[in-house]
């Protein structure tokens, strides 16, 4: 692209037309202070932050919203702009409920960090007026608390843009604004689909999950329960970052070893479901083809997308894979497998997972997810929350020896812990399908045409002399356009996988949040990836059919996949639900 | 229609009736009818009452069998509204004012039926020793240009053939088939015409702007027709009165730019507005003014009206063309400009009603015709809407360049009960105040911001000294933080705080640190908002506490407000020695304050009083004082 020249600061410099003088400043080493600004979702101009100086213009202008012309002339550090973001965030301080001490994002706020920053004092400066708000506790993963909301509408712009589900937007205007659904709903009221990408985008308090974690103190502390732990693929490629490693850092080992510190009963890992699922999925998806079933079969492991497609797709719902998600079928394993193995009572287990998802936290409260009788999972926590526990309990991570999961139920495959990133599910499904359906060993496993961080990704496979035809879609904005083309007839794909948030589960609603300074320069979703492919290929076992323990499994207690019992214990079904109800 | 000559065939057919409503020399001295009675039907006399005027004189100009031979006509606003209802009947061009039902019977039985001027229930400037002379000679005409308002007052709104009869979409043919584009945009740039909405922006640049590019490509006229300033009625009164102008003149911007469709965004609270735009698209449709081929060529534009829901910041341009997308109100960035990336991100020109109001005129006339009206850099005419303390209220058209002191003192009356003019507010809550100081100065956009006002869209309000700049700058600002959208922290946060301040000045709690704050507020607002409302909403403090400081200095130090309109700073007390124990006051004081035997002085229990008033406004001695 053609470049232009502009003076920041004095200083000549050479950037690429169309840029934005927040995109200008940081080729010249410059960073622009931003708040509401989310590059491609939130580009509103709105808090001014990041206003500067520019030569002959009638007022300060927006940098994140403002494009440079040649010659330009920008002063991004004067007094006058200094003293203007200063009084921004004063202003922004004096309708803000400053408990910062008890916030669940101290240390981690943009408005603290800015505050502290631009040297800004908490002395009530501007203060007056302050309404009052009641939490909006409807919804069952999360809480919205509009006394922090600083009205960035990034939370808002995720929903609507990214996800095309739009549930919360402002209500009333002025001073009077604040972020709610329509009519003043509860936010449980709505056709929200939990995935908890507006607490992931949220630089402030204003949004956070329903945190559990004193609910599992209080399970492990209990001497009359076994309390075992489950974890996803994906929270191993971010936990990390909770503990000043750099993004993409696998971390499983320590993970696994912090675990068992916390005192769960027994560490287990949700890669073995994952593994269980492609068995079961790979089977299913072969009896549709080979029998006529409903195609193109939709993959069923994100909650998000399970109760986005029953409100707006309610039609496709037979389209849906019958295969519970990885966390459940774990669950529902756990209490009928395990339990009867080890000889424990199911309504003594507590059973407890650990996501990078927040849709979770409702996945485990839906109906027919109770193969034991009581809930396959009794608690979902977030990454986020882990992190708290591990703080809590005073656990220096980084010292922490790296272990194992416990067995049986903690073994996976490099196939299982893809399954965190957009493309994973339908990779391993693939390894799997194909090697069943051909009978022969594949000389690749990696099937690189559906990895990466694109939001559709389309592929034609043969197998066993069939084309195969597949699609990826990650973040739901994604998915309504490629079920729109299916619906219209325009696309005939076999095998969909989709994955509610946007590059799937390693950039899901429950993983650690990431300030939008480094989220609007680096790409959170290809970086914790990495990690995960980093997994599966130093994994001596690529193949989920080749994981010893799932063929005990099966041996001891399923028989075949898609047998009856596999059926009781780990497929369920759905509902069709309408819009705001 | 299609053509030139059937256009002009209405005209001719329609020219005595329209013409025979003038005083010019050589107009038509005689139509189909003996008399017309021309009965105001804008907001404010419907309010007070003229429709139902209008229907009493049809029933007894029946009655009376003339139906024949009178006709009564609904027109838009004759602009005098303090006088509302007024009436106007031809060839003697009677100007009757403050109608009342009960006048119509006498008025058909003397006037209309035995041709005897009603003397008494004309405006009475009108009546002299020799005879009654025309309105346009009254002082509240006298100095008025009207342009934008040529035929509001004149024709039926509500029927196009009226406005053809008065030159209507005569430019349009022309344009369409005598003149390039380019030739419009060069005439219109030559005139010199500024944005009447408030900004000033060269109308013919920002045409400029959205012209060129790939032929097809889908571009929007739009009319800023979402009029809110308090008090300014403009823009109504031209939709009211000459609906036909505006979609003449966007059509003819339509053209220019390569447009084919265009949306009106008008207040769902001008609902006469709303209805005689429709009867006109209706009408303009059916006469091919409007829609597919328009006389003849391949020009096809269509317009549809957009109701707004009231919020006053969707009168900024990127607000208004964000609401007709359907989405929440809410300005946007710019750059881009909607020239480049407007509605539905499609090249888009909008104006305001009364900048397009002046278009086909700039047309017909010519650009020098235009320009060698008002000021060099402000040509033309502005439309004000006149209010507060001033006798005229009402809708004036000046040139550019009428001072201050001609608008208040010759147009407007002067200032009711002798009282002192303090100062005129301009640009509602984006202007600030001009000072007795500045009564000379003439107006202009360029003037009025160099005195730190603005010219906005037009509403001009009268303040005496009974008026309390503190609490005039309060007014404006609560209307500014009521209507802000809240997208924006500056204007969200910041408004509300400084109302807040000035609040304190108000109830006696401010001190000089609370003006220094306010300065620094002011300025950060203006520097900081991200559109015009929030940027303006400043204005009104900073000039008077520019033009009035000493006011604000008796408020926070001496805790006084000069002007005894801030309540917490004033009590009511009896004055002994005028006090002549009437009991008026101690009798109608709502919560018993007033005490005292009769005949004897009363006194005010200051514990007690609410401070309503009631007590003063009852004294007939003028006892009661505010200390």
């Amino acid at each position: 692209m053609e470049n232009v020249t502009i003076k920041i600061n004095g200083m000549e410099v050479a950037v690429p037309a169309g840029s934005t003088i927040l995109e200008a400043a940081r080729y010249a080493g410059i960073e622009i202070p931003t708040l509401c600004y989310l590059k491609d979702i939130n580009e509103i101009g709105a808090c001014r932050m990041c206003v500067v100086e520019v030569k002959g213009a009638r007022s300060l202008v927006a940098a994140c919203v403002y494009p440079v012309n040649p010659g330009m002339e920008v002063m991004t550090n004067t007094p006058l702009v200094r003293e203007s973001r200063k009084k921004t965030l004063q202003l922004l301080l004096s309708n803000h409920d400053r408990k910062c001490l008890s916030c669940v994002r101290s240390g981690n706020c943009e408005l603290q960090t800015l505050c502290k920053e631009l040297g800004v004092e908490d002395d009530g400066y501007y203060d007056g007026f302050k309404p009052e708000y009641e939490l909006d506790t409807s919804a069952a993963h999360m809480v919205r608390d509009n006394s922090k909301c600083i009205l960035c509408r990034r939370c808002v712009a995720v929903c609507a843009k990214i996800q095309n589900i739009g549930v919360i937007g402002a209500n009333e205007r002025g001073f009077r604004t604040s972020i709610g659904s329509a009519f003043e709903m509860g936010l449980g009221e709505t056709s929200c689909v939990s995935c908890g990408q507006c607490i992931a985008v949220c630089p402030v308090g204003a949004i956070y999950e329903k945190d559990k974690t004193a609910e599992v103190w209080a399970a492990i502390n209990d001497p009359d329960k076994f309390v075992a732990v489950q974890v996803a693929p994906a929270v191993r490629a971010a936990l990390g970052e909770e503990f000043g490693y750099p993004m993409g850092t696998p971390v499983q080992g320590q993970m696994a070893a912090a675990l068992r510190r916390l005192g769960f009963d027994r560490v287990f890992d949700t890669n073995f479901s994952a593994d269980l699922t492609i068995m079961e999925e790979a089977h299913e998806f072969v009896d549709r083809v080979q029998n006529g079933g409903k195609l193109p079969m939709i993959t069923s492991c994100s909650p998000g997308w399970i109760k986005y497609c029953e409100h707006y797709f309610p039609d496709m719902t037979e389209n849906l894979s019958s295969c519970k998600s990885p966390q459940q079928m774990f669950g529902a394993t756990l209490k009928t497998y395990y339990a009867q193995k080890a000889n424990i009572d199911p309504k003594k287990i507590v059973s407890v997972s650990v996501m990078p998802c927040t849709a979770k936290k409702f996945e485990i409260g839906r109906d027919d997810q109770n193969a034991a009788g009581v809930p396959d999972v009794d608690i979902s926590i977030t990454t986020r929350e882990l992190a708290r526990m591990i703080k809590q309990a005073g656990l220096d991570f980084s010292k922490l020896p790296e272990e194992g999961f416990d067995d049986p139920l903690g073994e996976g495959t490099g196939a299982a812990v893809i399954f965190g990133a957009t493309g994973g599910v339908m990779e391993a499904a693939l390894r799997t399908a194909v090697e069943v359906l051909t009978g022969k060993e594949l000389e690749c496993v990696d099937f690189t045409e559906v990895r990466g961080v694109e939001g559709i990704k389309e592929a034609t496979y043969n197998v066993a002399g069939m084309d195969v035809k597949v699609a990826v879609a990650s973040g739901l904005g994604n998915a309504k356009v490629l079920l729109d083309k299916v619906k219209a007839g325009e696309a005939d794909y076999h095998f969909i996988e989709i994955m509610g948030c946007p590059g799937g589960c390693v950039n899901g609603g429950g993983q650690p949040q990431v300030p939008s300074r480094i989220r609007n320069v680096v790409d959170i979703r290809a970086e914790r990836a990495k990690a995960l492919y980093a997994l599966d290929a130093g994994n001596p076992v690529r193949k989920s059919h080749e994981n010893e323990s799932i063929k005990k499994v099966y041996a001891e207690f399923f028989g075949e996949p898609g047998s009856h019992k596999a059926h009781e214990v780990l497929h369920t079904s759905y509902v069709k639900r309408v819009i705001n109800k | 229609m299609k053509t030139l000559e059937e256009l002009n065939a209405i005209k001719a057919k329609m020219a005595d009736v329209v013409g025979f409503r003038s005083e010019e020399k050589g107009a038509v001295k005689s139509c189909q009818y003996e008399r017309q009675v021309l009965v105001c039907a804008g907001t404010g006399c419907t309010s007070s009452g003229s429709v139902k005027i209008a229907a009493k004189l049809e029933e007894e100009i029946e009655k009376a069998g003339l139906k024949d031979k009178v006709i009564v006509i609904k027109t838009g606003c004759h602009g005098l509204c303090a006088l509302g209802p007024v009436m106007i009947v031809y060839p003697e061009a009677a100007f009757y004012s403050n109608m009342e039902i009960e006048h119509v019977e006498e008025i058909v039985a003397e006037h209309l039926v035995k041709g005897n001027v009603v003397t008494k229930y004309l405006y009475q400037e009108t009546v002299t020793d020799s005879g009654i002379i025309s309105m346009h000679e009254t002082h509240f005409y006298k100095k008025q240009n009207r342009v934008a308002l040529r035929n509001c007052g004149v024709i039926d709104p509500e029927q196009i053939e009226e406005y053809i009869a008065r030159d209507g979409y005569q430019a349009l043919y022309q344009c369409l088939h005598e003149k390039s584009q380019k030739d419009v945009v060069d005439i219109i740039m030559a005139s010199g015409l500024r944005g009447r909405g408030g900004g000033g922006f060269p109308t013919g640049r920002k045409w400029l702007f959205a012209m060129g590019g790939e032929p097809g490509t889908q571009k929007y006229v739009c009319c800023n027709a979402d009029e809110g300033d308090p008090g300014a009625f403009m823009d109504r009164s031209v939709l009211e009165g000459d609906p036909h102008v505006v979609l003449e003149a966007m059509a003819i911007a339509g053209y220019v730019i390569g447009a084919n469709q265009g949306y009106i965004y008008v207040r769902a609270e001008y609902p006469i507005a709303v209805q005689r735009l429709e009867i006109a698209i209706k009408q303009a449709e059916e006469y091919g003014m409007l829609g597919d081929n328009i006389f003849g060529t391949d020009f096809s534009f269509r317009i549809g009206l957009r109701l707004g829901a009231g919020a006053f910041v969707c009168g900024e341009e990127t607000a208004l063309m964000t609401s007709i997308e359907g989405n929440r109100g809410e300005p946007r960035p710019r750059p881009p400009f909607p020239a480049v990336k407007g509605l539905f991100a499609a090249p888009t020109i909008l104006n305001n009603v009364e900048t397009w109001a002046n278009i086909p005129q700039i047309i017909l006339r010519g650009a020098d015709w235009f320009a060698g009206m008002g000021t060099e850099k402000s040509p033309g005419t502005k439309v004000f809407a006149l209010g507060g303390k001033v006798n005229n209220v009402g809708l004036v058209e000046i040139p550019m360049g009428t001072t201050l002191r001609e608008i208040i003192e010759e147009i407007g009356g002067g200032i009711p009960n002798g009282k002192k003019f303090k100062a005129a507010q301009t640009g509602g809550p984006s202007g600030g105040c001009i000072p007795a100081s500045n009564y000379d100065v003439e107006i202009d956009y360029d003037n009025l911001i160099a005195i730190g006002s603005m010219m906005g869209s037009g509403g001009l309000i009268v303040l005496d000294e009974d008026d309390c700049m503190v609490d005039i700058a309060k007014f404006f600002l609560e209307f500014t933080v009521d209507e802000s959208c809240g997208k924006c922290t500056p204007c969200r946060v910041g408004t509300r705080r400084l109302l807040e301040m000035l609040t304190d000045i108000t109830e006696g709690r401010g001190t000089l640190e609370t003006l220094d704050k306010i300065r620094e507020l002011s300025q950060y607002l203006k520097q900081n908002s991200l559109c015009a409302l929030g940027q303006t909403a400043s204005n009104p403090v900073l000039s008077t506490m520019k033009f009035f400081e000493d006011e604000y200095i008796a408020h926070v130090v001496d805790k006084k407000c000069p002007a005894g309109v801030c309540k917490s700073l004033f009590q009511y007390a009896i004055d002994e020695e005028k006090c002549i124990g009437c009991t008026l006051c101690a009798k109608n004081c709502p919560v018993n304050a007033i005490s005292g035997e009769k005949k004897k002085a009363h006194t005010i229990d200051t514990t007690k009083c609410i401070k309503c008033g009631v007590c003063a406004s009852k004294c007939k001695k003028q006892a009661i004082v505010k200390k």
